[in-house]
């Protein structure tokens, strides 16, 4: 009963500290994790709009300097010195010398038609006229086309400038090295996954990607999604693995310049981060529940102390109040018993001496008489011992304070003891500390304890057994344990052990005082009398007697 | 007649009727009364060699009390007090006021001749010492 109530009481006070360390621990742990999860990201994406920003400007920087040499090229010559291959093959290794990545050079008049080409394909002499950019280039001077197949079937572009010479428009058109021009835009990717390419408004690729896509194919982010400032988007792919992407729009050419980065090989060192929190939180838990429990119950097993040693107080309290108001009563009883037995023994005696007389010497009952009397005085005599013992110790007399030897004490009793233990085949064995100091007591009383508790342990045992008598001291204590290898006391007779006229000897054979006189005796010495024995374990006794050091002579 | 020389004094009277009664029996001399008041008295009209005197007697003057003044009287009577467990600390009381010893309450005739006998022994002097083997006598007859 009183073991749940600790129980339940050690729980509530484990939760409610867990509940109580835990919540702000973690609410705590999962603040700054948001926290500097916002941050990083940002950062992440601050990176990646910069990147993007870079890569444009490098971007258009790439294309104006191409357009601005193709015009300077343009502006040099007449269309009929342009015409001349070997020329423009010259200009063409020049451009390439100066600025590099152009593929080809062709001259092409106002009906489309080229009219020179330096370069690894056969266009001489293919007409322009049908192909958007023509138009374009026709009608606003200065052209950089969309990637297209053309009559080359291969993905390309071109930047095209339009001369007018003495009413005739002609064309100097130029190709972009698709190769080149893919590796200056991937140059902008971000770590391992991370990728970079260009897109028309169409959402077609208009650079080879560093991974998955061609140039020409639909590309993996719709630009639609970005505005005229540089942003973000995030989109996770059909694979579950989020993309982060990054777009500008070029100023030379509607092309935006996307930037992707894989989220989490991006957040790779955050989620390292979070791994390690989580693990210190973890370890912080631990140590917690750890720690309050060990302290919870190293609470309760002192509270559980606490207790017993205040019940086993409460216990000896009622105890020695009980066999004080017990004496008193007896004292009270045995005194008024003792006038009437005065005048009874007197009576007897009387009677005795009157038998002894010549007339009742004849009488046929006078050997009865006689006997009769002698009864009497023996039943007398045997309640005055009763009374005698009981009021010897009931008084309210100081023991007296000599100097006792406890050691020497025990050895005169059992110097009395040991021939009546002998015939009864038990041996009296004594380990006695040497170390006893003298302390201050009334020596015949313990002498009379010490032999009534080695007197208990002979009639308990019978015969054939051991009674140990072990004496020893701690700093303020002398104590001596008397223990019988006899039956032992069951447990519902330890508590009336010490009560008056409690006695499990046979009737006439023991008053059922020794022990409460003894305890007395103890009680008034400042001591202690206590018993420890299990059925079938024997039984030990203790006397423990403080010490007291005794007057100066 | 020879005057006693030995006074009991108890206010229970059939114990003192008692032992009155034994005493004379076994040819001791001896006088009872039942209060401190008379033995006082007593005391002064003739010396006793011994008195036997109850510490417990209510009402009047107590053992303790009738010891004192038996003292001042005659200080060479000597005194045996009769006490019971209540007042054994007054016995020592009582001894410390100059009585020759004390007996428990209830006494055994045989105990009481035998505190007699070395009373009167410690006496000294020819007559008691006489005295006194007299009552040895008795004691070993029993």
């Amino acid at each position: 009963m009183v073991r749940n109530i600790y129980s339940s009481l050690q729980w509530k006070i484990i939760i409610l500290t867990l509940i109580v360390t835990f919540t702000p621990l973690l609410l705590l742990g999962v603040i700054i994790y948001r926290q500097f999860a916002q941050m990083y990201t940002e950062k992440i994406k601050e990176q990646i709009c910069f990147r993007a920003e870079s890569r444009a400007d490098a971007v258009d920087l790439f294309l104006t300097e191409r357009t601005a040499i193709l015009g300077a090229i343009a502006d040099t010559d007449s269309l009929e010195a342009m015409t001349d291959e070997a020329n423009l093959a010259h200009k063409l290794a020049v451009m390439n010398r100066r600025a590099g990545a152009f593929v080809d050079l062709g001259i092409i008049d106002q009906a489309g038609q080229q009219l020179a080409y330096v370069g690894p394909y056969e266009l001489k002499g293919k007409n322009y006229y049908e192909q958007p950019w023509f138009g374009q280039v026709m009608s606003k001077g200065v052209y950089i086309s969309d990637v297209y197949l053309g009559f080359r079937k291969l993905p390309h572009f071109i930047i095209a400038v339009r001369r007018q010479e003495q009413q005739k428009n002609w064309i100097l058109r130029a190709t972009i090295d698709p190769d080149i021009f893919s590796r200056i835009v991937q140059v902008g990717h971000i770590g391992k996954t991370g990728d970079a390419f260009l897109v028309n408004t169409d959402g077609v690729l208009q650079t080879k990607p560093r991974f998955a896509g061609n140039t020409l194919d639909k590309a993996a982010v719709n630009p639609v999604h970005f505005g005229k400032q540089t942003m973000t988007f995030e989109q996770t792919g059909s694979d579950q693995r989020k993309t982060l992407f990054a777009g500008t729009w070029l100023k030379t050419k509607d092309w935006l310049l996307v930037i992707s980065g894989d989220v989490e090989a991006d957040m790779a060192e955050l989620f390292a981060t979070r791994n390690v929190q989580i693990a210190i939180t973890a370890a912080g838990v631990i140590a917690i529940i750890i720690t309050t429990v060990f302290t919870t119950r190293l609470m309760i097993r002192q509270l559980v102390q606490a207790e017993t040693r205040m019940k086993e107080m409460d216990a000896q309290l009622v105890q020695s109040d009980k066999l004080a108001s017990l004496g008193k009563l007896a004292a009270g009883v045995a005194h008024e018993i003792n006038n009437p037995l005065a005048v009874i023994l007197q009576k007897t005696g009387w009677l005795q001496d009157l038998l002894e007389e010549e007339e009742f010497q004849k009488s046929a009952n006078g050997e009865e008489f006689r006997t009769s009397v002698k009864k009497i005085e023996e039943h007398v005599e045997r309640a005055r011992k009763v009374v005698h013992n009981m009021l010897g110790y009931a008084r309210r007399m100081e023991p007296r304070l000599e100097d006792i030897d406890v050691n020497q004490t025990i050895n005169q009793t059992v110097d009395i003891l040991e021939n009546f233990a002998r015939t009864n085949n038990i041996d009296i064995q004594t380990d006695l500390a040497g170390n006893l100091p003298i302390t201050a007591g009334d020596q015949a009383q313990l002498q009379q304890v010490i032999l009534n508790l080695v007197n208990n342990a002979i009639d308990a045992i019978g015969k054939d057994g051991t009674v140990s008598i072990k004496s020893s001291r701690d700093p303020s204590h002398i104590t001596v344990v008397i223990a019988d290898s006899g039956p032992g006391i069951p447990e519902s007779m330890q508590k009336k052990i010490f009560d008056p006229f409690f006695t499990t000897k046979s009737t006439g054979k023991g008053t059922g005082l020794g022990l409460w006189i003894s305890y007395n005796i103890i009680e008034k010495m400042g001591g202690k009398l206590s018993l420890q024995s299990r059925e079938g374990q024997g039984a030990a006794f203790t006397i423990t007697l403080p010490i007291v050091q005794p007057m100066q002579k | 007649m020879q005057q006693p020389t030995i006074l009991v004094v108890d206010d229970e009277g059939d114990f003192l009727e008692t032992l009155m009664n034994r005493l004379k029996k076994r040819k001791i001399e001896a006088l009872g009364c039942a209060s401190g008041e008379e033995a006082l008295r007593l005391v002064k009209e003739n010396p006793f060699d011994v008195v036997v005197l109850d510490i417990k007697m209510p009402g009047g003057m107590d053992g303790i009390q009738t010891l004192r003044e038996i003292k001042k009287t005659r200080p060479e009577t000597e005194v045996i007090l009769l006490t019971g467990h209540a007042s054994l600390e007054t016995s020592m009381e009582g001894m410390q006021a100059g009585a020759y010893d004390y007996l428990l309450k209830p006494i055994r005739l045989e105990d009481l001749l035998e505190k007699l006998a070395q009373a009167l022994e410690r006496k000294g002097g020819a007559e008691h010492r006489a005295q006194s083997e007299e009552i040895r006598k008795l004691l070993q007859k029993t």
